[in-house]
């Protein structure tokens, strides 16, 4: 009978309130979970979050498609291109254009990298967690090969705001594919000393097999997607179920588990690194097939006409100021759009009414519903289960919070 | 398609519809919502992926609550608004989907639209004691902080001391 | 009894040098990690860029053991008072170095949720921008830390710890007359700032 507070039930010596947060060691951003112990079984987990909300869905009102592009960067902060490109996708299938045919594989090629980085971060910070801090070096200094391709990329190592609306920024330089042939070297024997780490170790095992376990229904239910769902046994991915940027044309597998706990969820992650390699490699491999092309679309209404063009031409002068004064014309309508990022499913809702900027942008963070789950994922297990559940959810409070 | 299998079973119950770019979209009156929930979560849309809301100012009804559905089957989405004035309220979803929890809590926050029936109906990304509800048109974007848009004595104004000292 | 020869051995120089040359070269932080400058702090600590050369390998996520508060991220008006309740309960000597431009001055989001940058609310040492900081760029924020602590005092007490406990005693003043939340309170304690065209409420 719940008829007390917790204040009430603290005081009166039948439950302990731990707060877990909002400053907290574990870095998945700042959250808050208020946990009412009776010894160590947890009770009740209350998440409270809202301690990243920066209002970026009304900033997105007020500024036009194009420069909403950097606040996408922020909000998954660890595999910052996969935002990048679910937000230009969507306004493309917005305006109802396609991005030429090496932006496409360049944009695969960097969503893929982006993902390894959000997992060797996730595992990495879910074994440091868990008190196991050799995998969490071993996986970071891949990460800094990371982001040194993305800096050779894009300029800038962990915001690149690399894509813009019918392509990307720019092309990859030359130093590029070695680098990217190395990681593919070096990278997977990294990966494999990890799991040579973690994947048979008893303490591990311990700590992570039957925590957290949930059935493929109540996953449904909870709004789950990504490698959290896949841990549970349903083989739902975008990239396979409704395949966007030429998905359909690469190949690879989807890892599922069986039980959804912690260890599956680990596997599974994995997995996913081991098949990102593959597209990885193919994505080279295709460059090399189509040869050196453009990047951006050709229509100067939507992208920025190239600088050699706007000094020489009137016309080409004429579309660049329209397109940073106005902005881009844009039809009336909204659209929904998904893609498969690290997490699960990133989706924009956008709706225009032809302005420049957005009249409402919605993102649909991955991790939003599955942090809803947390109370029912960690109740009657103790308090060290609780860090490990967190720790394997993935909760990016940026995405989360928004 | 389910919009068709909905028009059979529920004549009349769609107010409006429309697909642009590959998305289709229903209008339903608010006191049908929660049978039309139930008809197309026996048709195996059983993911609700998103609850969210607009506001339409100055238009009446000015809120629309819209709600989106993934069916794992047969990979099919379906985009649901309902249309919702000021201080009117929406049945809530809760029972039925678990992910709708948060996502009403965080639309009951940002737009002010009470949901029936939903067991916590809390703020959730604001504070509890927050005056308004941000993501509305006449809501501003710098809720009154001045220092979102002047330098008030900022250490780089002309006033301020130097760096070394 | 032989004189004893102690010219080698021996150094003179004044207590608050030496003293300061140890708090300098043991700086804990305290990583206040919020959003992405803490994943580029994590580079910072790893083998990379390797931040525990400069004394900091202790990272101590309690402000009873820390001395040197890391800001890395935005901070929101919900997390304000939350960061002076951290700030407030560091033990003296304590310094707060704000990374990253979101900690600085409110970074790209002038929003009605986003605090304009955390010197409004506690009293800031270094401001190190970028968005985010390299990693270089965080350990030369942290080496202008130390060449201000040497040049600091061992026993004046700063006057901005003074007036940060008072404005700590003020807030919860007003928390208590108007039954507010400490959120509620911060904030109109910033708004009200702002207005009289005051830069901070310590």
């Amino acid at each position: 009978m719940e008829t007390q507070t917790p204040a009430q039930l603290h005081e009166n010596g039948d439950r302990m309130i731990v707060n877990m947060g909002p400053s907290h060691p574990v870095t998945h951003g700042t959250l808050h979970i208020v946990l009412e112990l009776e010894g160590e079984i947890i009770v009740k987990a209350t998440p409270n979050i809202g301690y990243l909300h920066r209002g970026i869905e009304k900033l997105g009102e007020s500024l036009t498609y194009q420069q909403f592009i950097p606040l996408t960067d922020r909000m998954n902060y660890c595999s910052s291109l996969m935002n990048n490109v679910g937000y230009t996708v969507a306004v493309e299938k917005l305006l109802g254009i396609q991005d030429p045919p090496r932006s496409r594989v360049l944009r695969v090629l960097c969503s893929e990298l982006a993902r390894i980085g959000d997992h060797l971060v996730c595992i990495g910070i879910n074994a440091v967690d868990i008190g196991a801090f050799t995998a969490f070096l071993y996986l970071f200094k891949e990460r800094e090969t990371i982001y040194d391709m993305f800096e050779m990329m894009a300029g800038a190592r962990l915001h690149s705001s690399f894509t813009r609306i019918g392509g990307l920024f720019r092309d990859i330089p030359k130093e590029f594919e070695p680098l990217c042939e190395q990681f593919l070297e070096s990278c997977p024997k990294a990966v494999d000393e990890m799991e040579a780490l973690l994947t048979h170790n008893p303490i591990w095992a311990d700590r992570t097999k039957g925590v957290g376990a949930i059935t493929a229904e109540n996953a449904i239910s909870w709004g789950y997607t990504g490698p959290c769902l896949r841990a549970a046994g349903i083989a739902h991915d975008l990239r396979k179920a409704q395949p966007y940027l030429d998905y359909e044309t690469y190949d690879f597998d989807i890892p599922i588990a069986a039980t959804g706990d912690v260890y599956d969820r680990y596997l599974v992650r994995t997995e996913e690194m081991r098949q990102s390699f593959r597209i990885i490699r193919q994505c080279l491999d295709r460059l090399k097939e189509i040869g050196p092309g453009p990047v951006i679309i050709d229509d100067y209404k939507v992208a920025l006409p190239p600088k050699e063009k706007v000094y020489t031409r009137m016309e080409s002068l004429i579309h660049h100021f329209k397109l940073i004064m106005h902005g881009i014309e844009m039809p009336v309508g909204e659209v929904y759009s998904a893609t498969e990022a690290a997490n699960g499913e990133l989706g924009f809702y956008l709706v225009s009414d032809g302005g420049k900027s957005p009249y409402r942008i919605h993102v649909r963070a991955p991790c939003f519903p599955i942090f809803s789950s947390f109370d029912e994922q960690v109740r009657g297990r103790i308090i060290a289960d609780a860090v490990s559940v967190l720790g394997a959810m993935n909760i990016i409070a940026g995405e989360m919070d928004r | 398609m389910v919009i068709e299998r909905i028009d059979e079973q529920m004549p009349g119950v769609i107010l409006d519809r429309h697909a642009f770019r590959g998305d289709q979209t229903i209008l339903v009156d608010r006191d049908r919502l929660l049978e039309v929930v139930d008809l197309i979560f026996a048709e195996g849309f059983q993911l609700l992926v998103d609850v969210t809301a607009m506001d339409a100012l100055p238009r009446e009804p000015r809120f629309d609550v819209v709600y989106h559905w993934l069916n794992l089957t047969s990979q099919e989405r379906l985009r649901l608004k309902v249309r919702v004035a000021e201080g009117v309220s929406v049945p809530s979803l809760v029972s039925r989907f678990k992910s709708a929890d948060w996502s009403e809590r965080e639309v009951f926050d940002l737009f002010g639209i009470p949901f029936e029936g939903h067991p916590n109906l809390q703020r959730l990304m604001m504070w509890e004691d927050f005056p308004g509800h941000p993501l509305r048109k006449d809501f501003p974007l710098d809720g009154g902080d001045l220092f979102c848009t002047q330098d008030i004595g900022a250490s780089y104004s002309p006033e301020a001391r130097s760096l070394n000292a | 009894m032989a004189a004893i020869n102690l010219d080698d051995s021996v150094m003179t120089t004044r207590l608050d040098a030496v003293v300061n040359w140890a708090r300098k070269n043991s700086l804990w932080p305290l990583p206040f990690g919020t959003a992405c400058c803490a994943i580029e702090f994590m580079s910072m600590m790893a083998s990379r860029y390797d931040f525990s050369r400069f004394g900091a390998e202790a990272l101590r996520f309690s402000p009873r053991q820390s001395d040197m508060l890391l800001v890395l991220g935005t901070i929101t008006n919900k997390q304000a008072p939350v960061l002076r309740q951290v700030y407030a309960q560091m033990a003296e000597p304590k310094w707060v170095v704000s990374v990253g431009v979101c900690a600085s001055s409110g970074g790209m989001y002038r929003t009605y949720s986003t605090l304009q940058g955390i010197d409004r609310v506690v009293p800031v040492d270094v401001y190190v921008p970028g968005c985010p900081p390299r990693p270089e760029s965080m350990i030369y924020g942290v080496m202008k830390l130390q060449e201000k602590i040497v040049k600091e005092g061992r026993t004046d007490r700063k006057e901005h710890l003074e007036r940060f406990y008072e404005s700590l005693a003020r807030q919860e003043e007003l928390q208590e007359a108007g039954g507010l939340s400490s959120y509620q309170v911060v904030r109109e304690m910033v708004l009200a700032a702002g207005e009289q065209g005051k830069q901070q409420i310590w």
